[in-house]
């Protein structure tokens, strides 16, 4: 196999700062405070999401590159960044109005904002940290 | 002279809003961190003490007792809490890293032994921002 046919994986890292609040709420207070704790304290709490985006395909004849960085740099600043940084991830997206906004989903959420935006042919897969030792990839195969 | 140093983190919502300006103004000073929904952190808490190593143990303090210290004295107060409007010790107080810092050193002096000594908090709000307070 030539160097030419083989894939490459690439990855840009990108950070914001959100607030939210996990719950679910056909719950009464009670059970969503037995299921998840302080986490679903009613006046939020919030944390620094640190977001790699893996995109792994053969690079391209002509340029080298498997996607210009710039490209995705600014794809995943239109896609999330402007849409999560500083914000309450519960009220002021329209993400997580029936959605509990966990990194699992947060994650799968990313992930088909930037698949609309990526080449198809190329693969893609986001990791995303809610804290330095908690942090989930999608897709996860 | 030693300086001994524990780590500790929590997260927490906030935003950065004085009530007695116009929101007009306060995303002016304070850009999207004046979100009126709030945004959030991972903190990290450095607490540095200082003093001389006792004799028989070799420690300056106990690790254990201060870290039980922070975690009764600030972590319980902050963790996954909104520090606008839970938090008793910044009621009144603008919430940046600073006043934050100032008010966890407010919160620890009291509970501290005579012998030990608290030299430095340091508080990153980011991996990129931090503040430190000296007392």
């Amino acid at each position: 196999m030539s160097v030419r046919e083989k894939k490459v994986a690439v990855f840009r890292k990108e950070h914001f700062n959100a607030a939210h609040r996990i719950f679910n709420p056909a719950w009464d207070d009670r059970k969503n405070e037995e299921v998840f704790g302080k986490c679903s304290n009613p006046n939020y709490h919030g944390h620094n999401y640190e977001l790699i985006v893996k995109v792994t395909g053969v690079p391209d004849a002509d340029t080298g590159y498997v996607m210009d960085m710039k490209v995705l740099s600014r794809i995943t600043a239109e896609e999330v960044l402007e849409k999560f940084d500083h914000k309450n991830l519960n009220l002021d997206t329209v993400f997580f109005k029936d959605l509990n906004p966990t990194a699992e989903h947060i994650a799968m959420v990313i992930y088909e904002l930037l698949r609309a935006r990526i080449d198809p042919k190329l693969e893609l897969q986001v990791r995303l940290y809610e804290t330095e030792r908690n942090f989930v990839e999608y897709p996860a195969d | 002279m030693v300086y001994l140093t524990r780590l500790e983190h929590f997260n927490a919502a906030h935003k950065l809003y004085n009530p007695g300006w116009s929101r007009e103004k306060n995303e002016e000073v304070f850009g999207k961190c004046a979100n009126e929904n709030w945004h959030g952190h991972n903190y990290d808490l450095y607490v540095t003490i200082k003093g001389e190593p006792d004799p028989d143990t070799g420690f300056l303090f106990d690790v254990k007792k201060l870290s039980q210290i922070i975690k009764d004295q600030v972590i319980e107060k902050v963790d996954h809490r909104n520090l606008n409007l839970e938090v008793d010790f910044l009621s009144g107080k603008m919430c940046s890293t600073e006043n934050l810092a100032i008010g966890i050193w407010q919160q620890l002096v009291p509970h501290l032994p005579s012998e030990i000594t608290l030299h430095c908090i340091k508080l990153y709000e980011t991996p990129r921002i931090y503040v430190e307070y000296f007392g």
